[in-house]
């Protein structure tokens, strides 16, 4: 029985998941490649945004995925670590300025 | 962190500095347990076994393994320490096949090319022949390594030699990392010595182009869009033009290979290959339409087999006997490392291939 919740060679496995449901696991699979496309923005530009977001998700395949495809377009380990730190200052941002919405009620209840 | 390189495996004494280990570890492990395909069964699968050299384009010919640089990924295991450096009477055969065979391109690497004594001699006689597009695969610092290096660029003006060279990427650190200290700011000097004789402008007809290829355990990304970064990097930092961007994939044998198992990569870069494979790119595997001599002579069907000592499947085996009709239509010899010549968009000694 698998000791741990992840391994990583179940990132391999991702394309399996068409074969439990084969048209929103083909559905998925194409918008996903489509995304990632050059588009407005670069294949780069996207690579950076998804390596921000991987590690906000705390989604440990991700961050392999994105960290080698980052890697793959030449992406520097400084721009790395500002993409994260990026993603860290919007969850932090996301958490301190609900304490407006505490502060409104401590002011609605013992103002 | 960089480190100062100095050696070859050759030099060390190395087990991996043995031709017939290396094929020995790319036909266990992963692909003899069946969990990865060989490359010969993966090409079977759309009924492209065996591989066929067709009509001779480029002649690709190693001047010798010598070279002032001991880079991280060289296939070549090339260094100062390396002696193997061709002779004037193998470059007089080579000579007389560039003069009667119809390939359209003569192509020279090392080591460093410039390092073989009889270099100039070589570049001259064969510049005589007028062959369309004659290339030098320089290591540029080589041009600022000693004074009697310091006119190479206008050499290479004076016989239009097209300069290829390696440029791992934009920034020192990175570039330091794979191809040893104050590589990339020689590269730099050289770059801008090449720029002001007339080398890498756009309409301009002295050709620069350079080669990525990356400095870990990772597949290139796209050519095209890594030539755009490349350009306005340079541009801005450096006021540098190049022509075009080569994107090569790094192929799992020798220096590479040693690296790849010494940080626990091995298994990994093989999936990568093997799930990068492309069919598109074995159409046209610059074996097919290339031909490798070795310093002493011998022919391979890539620089790849020949440091892989995998010589041409074909009754002649040196340029001395160099015969078209013998050598066209004949089986090209494959082992794994073959994935890496086509994985993605394919890898070549010019890029991509589909």
């Amino acid at each position: 029985m698998q000791k741990t919740y992840y391994d990583p060679a179940d990132l391999r496995k991702f394309g399996k998941i068409t074969e439990w449901s084969e048209e929103l696991g083909n559905k998925f699979f194409e918008y996903y490649g489509k995304v990632f496309e050059e588009g407005a923005l670069t294949a780069r530009e996207k690579s950076l945004i998804a390596l921000a977001v991987a590690h906000t998700e705390q989604c440990p395949y991700c961050i392999d995925a994105y960290t080698k495809d980052s890697l793959q377009r030449g992406v520097t380990k400084e721009e790395m670590m500002e993409a994260i730190h990026v993603g860290a200052a919007i969850k932090s941002g996301a958490t301190l300025v609900h304490g407006v919405q505490m502060m409104n009620k401590v002011n609605k209840l013992d103002g | 962190m960089t480190k100062l390189k100095t050696q070859s495996l050759h030099k060390k004494g190395s087990d991996l500095a043995n031709s017939n280990r290396q094929l020995e570890i790319l036909s266990n492990g992963v692909f003899q347990n069946g969990e990865l395909p060989t490359f010969k069964n993966k090409i079977a699968e759309t009924n492209q076994f065996p591989l066929k050299a067709k009509t001779l384009e480029i002649l690709q010919i190693n001047v010798g393994y010598m070279c002032n640089q001991v880079c991280d990924h060289c296939h070549v295991d090339a260094g100062p320490d390396r002696k193997e450096i061709m002779t004037r009477e193998t470059m007089r055969q080579c000579l007389e096949v560039i003069k009667n065979s119809g390939a359209h391109t003569l192509d020279l690497t090392g080591g460093a090319p410039e390092m073989n004594p009889d270099f100039r001699w070589f570049v001259e006689e064969a510049a005589k022949v007028g062959i369309k597009d004659f290339i030098v695969r320089s290591n540029l610092t080589i041009i600022r390594a000693n004074k009697k290096y310091y006119d190479l660029p206008e050499f290479f003006k004076k016989h239009n030699v097209h300069v290829v060279s390696s440029m791992p990427h934009w920034t020192r650190g990175k570039t330091d990392k794979q191809r040893g200290d104050g590589v990339f700011d020689k590269s730099i000097k050289a770059l801008q010595e090449l720029n002001a004789v007339g080398y890498g402008m756009p309409d301009g007809d002295l050709k620069l182009d350079l080669v990525y290829n990356p400095s870990g355990a990772f597949l290139p990304g796209d050519q095209m869009a890594m030539e755009k970064d490349f350009k306005k990097a340079l541009m801005e930092d450096f006021n540098i033009q190049f022509n075009n961007l080569f994107a090569i994939t790094n192929l799992p044998i020798s220096r590479f290979l040693d690296y790849l198992i010494a940080s626990e990569n091995y298994e990994d870069y093989m999936y990568q290959l093997v799930d990068a494979y492309n069919p598109e790119a074995v159409k046209n595997v610059m074996c097919t339409n290339t031909l490798s001599v070795s310093w002493d002579g011998y022919m391979y069907d890539c620089d790849f087999n020949q440091m892989l000592q995998l010589p041409i499947n074909s009754k002649i085996k040196h340029i001395s006997e160099y015969n078209e009709g013998l050598l066209e239509g004949r089986n090209i010899v494959i082992s794994q490392h073959c994935y890496g010549c086509t994985a993605g968009a394919g890898s070549s000694c010019q890029g991509v291939v589909a």
